[in-house]
């Protein structure tokens, strides 16, 4: 079995080939299928746990506390514990609710998060579908979870989790434009759509220094952006606990709920994942220039590694605006959105390109 | 967008026009107890905020008139839980006013330290549930980790941390712990240092004073005629300060400024209760090395009876003024008692300031109100 830590494309061809050989070319498809869901399901419950176990340290060290430390080492169980208290938990139903769109909206929220994942490249060789137009994929899939959310305040018969459906659909729709521009200024600097390609163009620099000040603003409006798209502080205003109580899900209750708030975990990894990739290199180790030896160490180290690396400092950054900053408003939320984000975003495109046409990028 | 920019569905052509109705609370995290709003909305605009109070009415002020006069101040503890020892003070200084009993100098010493103690663990929670209602989470461990402090000193000298119920009429129920003195001093050294931590993680934040400034105007003449006091009142300019304008205890020995802005909005109101934190401890610090040395409770009969006639005490709760009216007949108990609750009239105050505003609005303003519910309803 050819197992390279380094590129993983060997590893999953030598799995189809000896899948070819055993079986007709049809049933290797579906037991390919039947792999890459069980992979994809494996890894999306270790991931969101992972990220809620995350998120309670973080926020106890910005509290000043400890954080869970009980269940397990470090409090690791914790999360497995909540996750089995909500597996156990009674689905209660909603008088006069929607029952069949009731029941659809977390399904819909949750698949939506899982399309983008497959797109995504963990390490070389490593993603379920390499796409020509995967950023393209990315986004036009990651905005279907905006459906689940209307529909679960629109279904659950609740005036908060209407006012909050509305809030959320209000405020994604607006973001959509901002997180889609400011990955279009990289798109234009690499000529490409394809994330894999998109990695391998920042073999000898990431874009976010390859694209002088258009990269670097378009990385900050997508941090933004994007953390306004995944409905997290200080742009959380969707379930906005002291107004809303908790918005669009209020009346969910056991998995339901669960399905909700893993999937509102594993947008944030999608994203901090997609600006891993596009800004900061993916897997690509940091080269810089001609410094051979220095590119040679971090060769060294395994591309997953890099790509988790740089994740984790997104979703960390992430964390770090919710537990500091207040709310905003639904009003100054659009505006920011429409008289400040999609003008300099509009500007920085024609700036990338300008820059772009005369050669001036690295 | 502004109120008048909402267009308003005809009512008269659309028959199935109906209102927004949404009920906030009786459980809500932001109303801070419980405590219902009705809202009548039109989007996300307030239209209409009707307070609906008495949820946890207890009938305290019926209750007094079964009860000798030490055992009432026990009772004005479970009002505003968050200045308990002020509303204790204010039942006995009016006993002891019927009474004309001089209390000694240093009981009065010692009142008004932990009065302004009290403002200031007041303060600090108020602060922490403030930037919780704002959405800003963190706040709220910032300031109930440093009101711990206060709390601790409480414990010690009085025995109790929320409500101490440490006075007595004539004085207070014991000594103050040998360490009072040394760990008060180290706490408004060690907070002087805190407060500015406050104001950067908070007050400079361009989202807070964006949500916070022009936010639940309400002009003086309005804030005088809805009986708007305290920090909520001085936010819009009305100079209510008790501890100025009528002083009891040592405030007549202390130099402070009243705390005083203008603007009448959210950010204005925010601005008096930080300002009041530094002021209080002024006044902890002007006092707490010359606590005169003496008894700690004058000489009291046993059972107390007030003459006949109408006694009437107030004093500056950290929420605003709080009074109380004593009718007595000369028995053991009183045969009518007011109390006048600060929040109750800042409460009337809401839909003046609501109106036109968003939702997330209206809790702000209800934050900034810093409303205690079991005062409210009492």
């Amino acid at each position: 079995m050819p197992f390279d830590i380094y590129d993983f494309s060997s590893f999953t061809g030598w799995i189809d080939a000896s899948l070819r050989a055993a079986m007709s070319p049809f049933w290797t498809i579906f037991t390919e299928f039947v792999l890459l869901g069980v992979a994809f399901l494996a890894f999306y419950a270790v991931v969101g746990l992972l990220l809620v176990y995350a998120e309670r340290r973080v926020c106890a060290f910005m509290q000043c506390r400890v954080g869970p430390n009980r269940v397990g080492p470090w409090g690791l169980f914790q999360t497995v514990a909540d996750l089995i208290k909500l597996l156990f938990k009674e689905l209660i139903h909603i008088k006069k609710a929607d029952k069949i769109l009731f029941n659809l909206a977390p399904f819909i929220v949750i698949i939506a998060s899982f399309f983008a994942l497959a797109a995504i490249p963990f390490a070389k060789g490593l993603h379920a579908v390499d796409l020509n137009i995967g950023l393209f994929y990315v986004m036009a899939v990651s905005s279907v979870g905006v459906v689940g959310i209307l529909l679960a305040g629109w279904s659950s018969n609740s005036k908060y989790s209407l006012i909050g459906a509305m809030r959320s659909g209000a405020q994604i729709i607006s973001y959509e434009l901002s997180v889609g521009l400011s990955l279009l200024v990289i798109v234009v600097l690499a000529g490409t759509l394809q994330l894999s390609e998109i990695v391998e163009l920042q073999r000898d620099g990431w874009f976010l220094f390859k694209g002088h000040l258009p990269a670097v603003i378009a990385f900050i409006i997508f941090l933004i952006a994007s953390t306004a798209e995944i409905n997290r502080g200080p742009f959380d205003l969707a379930e906005a606990e002291s107004e809303l109580t908790a918005g669009f899900h209020t009346e969910y209750s056991g998995i339901k709920f669960a399905f909700f708030f893993l999937a509102e975990y594993m947008n944030m990894f999608i994203v901090a994942s997609i600006a891993a990739t596009v800004f900061l290199g993916g897997w690509m180790p940091l080269h810089i220039g001609s410094w051979d030896g220095f590119n040679h160490i971090m060769d060294y180290i395994p591309p997953f590694v890099w790509y988790a690396g740089k994740t984790a400092v997104i979703i960390y950054i992430i964390m770090l605006f919710k537990w500091t900053f207040p709310r905003l408003r639904i009003d100054q939320l659009l505006t920011l959105e429409w008289k400040y984000l999609l003008p300099i975003n509009l500007f920085n495109i024609l700036l990338m390109a300008f820059l772009v046409l005369m050669g001036w990028h690295f | 967008m502004s109120e008048n920019q909402i267009v308003t569905p005809p009512k008269d052509i659309d028959l199935d026009y109906q209102d927004y109705v949404i009920n906030m609370g009786p459980q809500h995290p932001s109303t801070h107890g419980v405590m219902r709003f009705l809202l009548t909305l039109k989007g996300e605009t307030v239209d209409n905020v009707q307070p609906h109070c008495g949820y946890i009415h207890r009938g305290i002020e019926k209750m007094t008139e079964r009860l000798t006069y030490p055992q009432i101040v026990h009772l004005t503890d479970r009002l505003d839980y968050l200045s308990a020892h002020i509303n204790n003070e204010a039942v006995c200084l009016c006993v002891e006013n019927a009474l004309q009993i001089e209390v000694p100098e240093r009981v009065k010493y010692i009142r008004t330290i932990i009065d302004e103690l009290n403002r200031i663990a007041s303060h600090q929670l108020w602060w922490a549930a403030f930037g919780m209602d704002m959405g800003a989470l963190t706040t709220f461990f910032y300031g109930l980790r440093d009101r711990e402090y206060i709390l601790d000193i409480f414990e010690e000298t009085t025995g109790g941390r929320l409500i101490q119920s440490y006075n007595t009429p004539g004085g207070l129920m014991n000594d103050l712990h040998k360490d009072f003195q040394t760990k008060v001093k180290k706490f408004i050294k060690d907070f002087r240092k805190v407060l500015p931590e406050y104001d950067r993680l908070l007050t400079g934040n361009v989202i807070f004073t964006e949500r916070s400034k022009g936010i639940g105007y309400i002009s003086k003449e309005d804030a005088i005629s809805y009986g708007v006091t305290g920090p909520s009142g001085r936010g819009s300019g009305f100079a209510c300060d008790v501890r100025k304008i009528a002083p009891y205890s040592a405030y007549d020995k202390v130099q402070f400024k009243e705390a005083l802005y203008t603007e009448g909005d959210t950010f204005a109101r925010y601005k008096v209760r930080m300002d009041e934190m530094w002021e209080s401890m002024n006044i902890i610090e002007q006092l707490i090395d010359n606590i005169p040395q003496g008894d700690y409770a004058a000489k009291m009969k046993a059972v107390i009876k007030l003459p006949v006639g109408e006694y009437y005490q107030r004093v500056e709760a950290a929420r605003g003024e709080f009074g109380v009216h004593i009718i007595s007949d000369g028995n053991k108990n009183p045969y009518r008692l007011k109390l006048r609750s600060p929040n109750f009239s800042n409460l009337s105050a809401i839909n003046a300031m609501a109106k036109g505003h968003k939702i997330a609005d209206l809790v702000a303003i209800s934050g900034s109100l810093d409303l205690v519910i079991p005062d409210l309803d009492r």
